[in-house]
């Protein structure tokens, strides 16, 4: 069993904004650092590490530079924004079966520049399932989500007002975040409906920024982790999910194109999991645009289908909410980090020490992206 | 980042059929020889009964808006070059459930440069046109069917 054999023990971050001087491997050498500094554990105890596939700092790399032990464990996961849990789990697959005993996540990238737009950099042919939707116009994943976005509001009603509220809550986290971005720059519901289009009907404020920075969490044993200076955060439940003919990203060839990999991952989740939907006291969703976050709360139980939208609108996402959620800002309003913030947030919060703490926070959903394969985790105090 | 159109590669052995039909103003989809199972984009192996054994069988090019996007710069050159168009997903009315990705077009010539999103409502009846944009390359789009 995986159930709380595991925890995160330390987290580390970099500065974040639109430019750093600093290199992805420089960047992630300081994340990782001060990640293992918080935890009180030495770099030579690492013998475990899990990354993304999209990571550009190598893992040897990585262990050379931060001087860790042999390493007995490492893997990378897919697919960019769905991939931090799935990292993070395989990470405690390993701790918890005995086979490593304290492993790093991380996650290190300089997106500020705008050259380095993974969709900027299409090839003049198109050999993969990309070929179904770039060379038609759906050339990023923006493009995609529209798609998804226009037919959901369709099916269920959501209007740009009420998804408006996902990055005016997020916003207004941020603006309470020193470390955030977006912590100088209210944002209100007229400059929303003002905002550029970038891909209709999602605007600007729908899209995650654009930015530079580092994360990195420590993960040991349950026994271990209690010998430690920093009170324990529980990997209590861990899924990867993907989808029965999943196509990445523009997944409109199923069944029912509204039913993501999320639903996958959700139920595999909730399956082992002693905490349900009701349980949760905040929750991090990964939001590259506004509406996976809608998505995201109806595929993991909080909001029943069409619900989500009207959900947000009631200021259920916001700190007296009924699920605080993206607390730090998010990918929206912190920094874009393809989620590693969101992870950190959620240890933050369970440890009572993010910016805006919810009170008496003990139980955090952590969703990847919805619509890649994904993973998702429940993490507990 | 490139200055032109990304366009498909056309002679992968899964989905060279498909691409063929195109230059010709056909649209095929593949479907398992075994099983009968249409599905879209082409496989090589039929997820149902794992036969390797394809056919290509016509579509009406019929079809129903499923939804669609209006993107807008940041794009590549090529594609802000185009602005406004739409990119629609539609669902064919003769293969229910199968779902195509294409732009919408105006014109006889199949431009997709230009196209006003503000009167498409989905469910609305398409059909299908082809744009050549290179030798071996008619892009399948949508025009708005005529109202019956």
């Amino acid at each position: 069993m995986l159930k709380d054999r595991s925890a995160i023990v330390g987290v580390g971050c970099t500065a974040f904004a639109k430019n750093l001087a600093e290199s992805e491997l420089e960047l992630a050498c300081g994340a990782i650092k001060a990640a293992l500094d918080d935890a009180g554990i030495a770099p030579r105890e690492v013998d475990a590490v899990a990354s993304f596939t999209q990571e550009e700092t190598p893992e040897f790399e990585i262990a050379r530079n931060l001087g860790f032990g042999e390493l007995h464990a490492f893997s990378q996961v897919a697919h960019g924004g769905g991939a931090i849990c799935g990292a993070v789990g395989q990470a405690a697959v390993a701790v918890a079966a005995g086979v490593a005993r304290t492993a790093v996540v991380w996650r290190a990238r300089k997106r500020g520049d705008p050259s380095k737009r993974q969709w900027a950099a299409v090839r003049a042919r198109v050999s993969d399932h990309w070929k179904w939707s770039r060379p038609h116009g759906l050339l990023r994943p923006v493009d995609e989500v529209a798609v998804l976005a226009r037919r959901y509001m369709h099916e269920y009603g959501l209007t740009r007002e009420q998804l408006a509220s996902v990055a005016l809550t997020q916003r207004a986290y941020a603006n309470a975040n020193p470390g955030a971005l977006m912590r100088g720059r209210p944002l209100d519901l007229e400059s929303y409906m003002a905002g550029r289009m970038i891909s209709d009907p999602l605007c600007i404020f729908d899209n995650c920024l654009e930015s530079d920075g580092a994360a990195a969490i420590v993960l040991t044993s349950t026994e271990r982790a209690r010998d430690l200076c920093r009170p324990p955060v529980l990997i209590h439940a861990f899924s990867q999910g993907m989808s029965r003919q999943h196509q990445l990203m523009s997944d409109y060839h199923g069944a029912d194109p509204l039913r993501s990999s999320s639903w996958a991952t959700a139920a595999n989740l909730w399956r082992q999991s002693d905490i349900g939907p009701d349980g949760l006291d905040v929750a991090q969703i990964y939001d590259a645009f506004s509406p996976m976050v809608l998505f995201c709360l109806e595929a993991y139980g909080v909001c029943a289908r069409g619900e989500a939208g009207a959900f947000a609108a009631a200021g259920e996402l916001g700190p007296g909410g009924r699920l605080p959620t993206n607390t730090s800002g998010g990918s929206l309003s912190e920094v874009y980090l393809h989620g590693a913030n969101l992870l950190v947030e959620a240890v933050r919060q369970l440890r009572g020490e993010a910016a805006t703490q919810i009170e008496g926070a003990r139980a955090c959903l952590v969703a990847t992206c919805d619509s890649t394969p994904n993973g998702a985790l429940i993490l507990r105090r | 980042m490139i200055e032109e159109r990304p366009l498909p590669t056309t002679d992968e052995p899964v989905d060279a059929a498909f691409w063929r039909a195109n230059l010709e103003g056909r649209l095929l989809v593949q479907t398992c020889a075994a099983c009968g199972l249409a599905r879209h984009p082409p496989r090589a192996m039929c997820p149902d009964c794992q036969s390797m054994a394809v056919e290509w069988r016509a579509a009406s090019g019929r079809g129903r808006l499923w939804s669609w996007a209006v993107p807008a710069p940041p794009l590549l050159p090529a594609f802000a070059a185009l602005t406004p168009y739409v990119t629609a997903v539609v669902e064919l009315d003769d293969y229910p459930g199968l779902r195509l990705v294409g732009p919408m077009l105006v014109g006889k010539a199949g431009d997709m440069a230009g196209f006003d999103a503000s009167a498409l409502r989905i469910g609305q009846a398409v059909q299908v046109g082809f744009s050549r944009i290179a030798e071996d390359v008619a892009l399948p789009g949508w025009r708005l069917a005529d109202p019956q």
